[in-house]
């Protein structure tokens, strides 16, 4: 049996997956990205190589995605992260879709077909508004921890709203807007609606959605709201924050079959005098 | 990439053309003028001027990397940064002390006798303009033409010429001289016949590969910009013709491997000209024209009729025009050069020659079936233009392309 891995570099953090030849995942893993993105590459392999109880001999080729994707010293080949989330959820959800990957940096929106090929991609501005960057900047200034953000969310009772565009401005206001008496739990509702609004902008989402990406992994608030925004039906493809690394895999499966068929393929006639 | 072996004659017509220009500065062989890049050339040459674009320096402060250095010192006097990085990198440089042209001796660009204007591309240039003005105590004076116009009437050339016209006389009275119709004529006609060889050098990118990139042509249309109505132009383009019709003949192309084949919309990013050139050929992927290469193609002048040609050219320009015949003209050019996709760069300080604020790319794909692409950056301020994203931008569209086309797709950088 011959075993495929993935790894998406991402800004924040560094994804992996491994696959089978069937395009099952045998396991995942997620380690901070920090500074140095090929010390990390190795880390989270090793990490996904003892999830997935394989060895490196087991795996028959890597191929890496996402930011740091060129600086990945053992992968075979690369794809984009508009190819990797695109090709990860058409494996789980039948097209025509639209993928919502919402990452620490960027944000993209990529339209899939009936067959999940891509018809065109929009990534958001050279801005933090719209990706993850801005909740952590929410939950810095609110002074909690970002993994309870989205509990804290949960408790909202009044509709608050963030109308600043810029995330350092939208901090500043949050300021205000607390020292004015408003329950945390408001502002963090609000700060969630605050980045649906800048993903809703960036293209028309309508039909089958899938959002994807860390934020959404661990802020499911995420995804009832760009629901409610969204004329669609939102469908959360497994391990939404893995899904480039998966679809990373499924590249290197994709491209060792093709390597396959060239090299049972008669090639004579391709020779050049 | 293939390098062009007319590049050494460009040099060489550049060269003498900023010579010239520092003699008239530094020396008084010749009353300077300003224009901006689509400007009244003929008529100032025609009146024995030097001619100094505003924007060809701009360029030059963007691909040299410099215009952030420069960039703080105008917004500090109050001009916003989401204003027109050629015109505050510009002014930054001059209130620095410094120029691009310092290798032809010029501490500063060309102290101005006049600077004279078209609105027909934006008014920014009239607003840069008259900050000289002021600053150098120089009159200002120039045409104030329509903008985003559907279909040039001759009210509208009607205007733009009595305009033309009525600069004659403050122009001779700077210049010190009386506009002799022989020497107008001569421009023009030096004006036409670079105009249309410069048009022949981009269309030679039909062919298959294509001879020329866009990046080759924002570096080759220097003299189509700085030298009109000067005989030099036409001349440096026979050379550059010459050599692009034997790569046609011989089939070599500017990117060797062309697989894809993309047309760029909006402005040149200057200060990555060089990286944005070496990574589309790294994709085999040839940019094969523009239409901001093209805006300086304009061949109909006609000396027999100079006023109401030269409104009509400057009326019909790309830029001059409103959304409609924008759209048809890049549908055009699609099929011309036939091409697998447009890139739009969203310049974000040049709105006028951004062609994404009002939806053109859907309208494109939908109409023409073409994929389209929007690359945020800017002309010359690279704090608007990430790297990374950019390329990722660029490597996912030629992913898709490549993909759609059913080819193996290439694989990213190792």
């Amino acid at each position: 049996m011959s075993y495929y891995a993935g790894v998406d570099s991402g800004s924040w953090t560094t994804k992996a997956a491994v696959i089978d030849g069937e395009g099952h995942v045998l396991g995942t893993a997620v380690t901070r990205s920090g500074a140095d993105l090929t010390a990390a590459a190795e880390r989270v392999y090793e990490m996904v190589l003892a999830n997935s109880g394989r060895t490196r001999a087991d795996i028959e080729a890597v191929w890496s995605t996402g930011f740091g994707r060129n600086t990945i010293p053992f992968a075979d080949g690369s794809r984009t992260e508009l190819d990797c989330h695109g090709r990860g959820v058409a494996h789980y959800i039948k097209g025509p879709l639209v993928v919502v990957d919402i990452g620490g940096q960027d944000a993209k929106v990529i339209r899939l077909d009936a067959a999940g090929h891509r018809l065109s991609h929009r990534m958001n501005r050279k801005c933090a508004a719209g990706t993850g960057s801005f909740l952590d900047e929410i939950a810095l200034r609110l002074g909690i921890d970002i993994g309870d953000l989205n509990a804290l969310g949960r408790g909202a009772t009044e509709n608050l709203e963030l109308s600043s565009f810029c995330t350092v401005f939208a901090g500043t206001e949050l300021l205000t807007l607390i020292r004015s008496g408003k329950r945390p739990a408001d502002l963090a509702m609000a700060a969630y609606r605050s980045l649906v609004k800048r993903i809703v902008a960036m293209d028309v989402l309508e039909g089958r959605i899938a959002p994807t990406g860390g934020v959404v992994a661990y802020h499911p608030i995420m995804v009832e709201l760009i629901g409610a925004a969204c004329r669609g039906e939102v469908v959360v493809p497994p391990h939404p924050q893995e899904i480039g690394a998966f679809g990373a895999a499924l590249a290197a499966l994709a491209a060792c079959e093709t390597q396959d068929i060239a090299d049972t393929s008669d090639t004579a006639e391709l020779v050049q005098p | 990439m293939t390098e062009l072996a007319s590049t050494n004659a460009l040099r060489a017509t550049m060269g003498e053309y900023y010579r010239a220009l520092a003699d008239a500065a530094l020396r008084k062989t010749a009353p300077v003028a300003w224009c901006t890049s689509v400007g009244p050339a003929e008529l100032l040459r025609a009146l024995g001027f030097a001619v100094h674009y505003p924007e060809n320096h701009a360029a030059m402060i963007g691909a040299a990397r410099t215009a952030n250095r420069y960039l703080p010192l105008a917004h500090a006097q109050g001009y916003s940064q989401d204003i027109c990085s050629y015109l505050t990198s510009d002014i930054g440089a001059y209130l620095a002390g410094e120029s691009p042209l310092k290798a032809y001796g010029l501490e500063r660009a060309p102290a101005p006798d006049v600077l004279v204007f078209n609105t027909n591309q934006c008014r920014d240039v009239r607003d840069w303009f008259e900050w000289y003005g002021r600053e150098l105590h120089v009159p200002v004076v120039g045409v104030h033409s329509p903008r985003a116009i559907d279909d040039v009437t001759e009210g509208d050339i009607d205007s733009v010429t009595r305009q033309l016209e009525s600069l004659v006389a403050p122009l001779e009275q700077v210049a010190g001289t009386r506009l002799d119709d022989a020497r107008l004529m001569a421009a023009m006609r030096a004006s036409r016949d670079s105009a249309r060889l410069w048009g022949a050098c981009l269309e030679t990118a039909s062919a298959r590969p294509a001879p020329l990139t866009f990046f080759d042509g924002s570096v080759h249309m220097g003299p189509a910009v700085v030298l009109r109505g000067s005989d030099d132009a036409a001349a440096y383009y026979r050379t550059l013709l010459a050599e692009l019709e034997q790569r046609v003949e011989n089939r070599v192309a500017a990117v060797p491997g062309e697989t894809l084949r993309l047309y760029w919309d909006g402005m040149p990013v200057w200060g990555r000209l060089r990286a944005l050139s070496t990574m589309f050929a790294e994709f085999h992927t040839s940019v094969v024209a523009s239409t901001y290469c093209n805006s300086w193609a304009f061949s109909d002048l006609d000396p027999a009729e100079p006023w109401r040609s030269v409104a009509r050219a400057s009326l019909e320009l790309f830029i001059s025009r409103s959304e409609a015949p924008k759209e048809r003209y890049i549908a055009r050019m699609v099929e011309f050069y036939d091409v697998d996709g447009v890139i739009f760069h969203d310049c974000r300080t040049c709105p006028n020659n951004s062609n994404t604020r009002y939806g053109m790319p859907g309208r494109l794909t939908e109409r023409v079936g073409i994929p389209t692409l929007v690359l945020d950056g800017d002309v010359n301020d690279l704090r608007c233009f990430s790297d990374e994203q950019a390329r990722t931008n660029i490597e996912g569209f030629v992913e898709q392309l490549t993909d759609a086309r059913g080819a193996a797709a290439p694989r990213g950088a190792r």
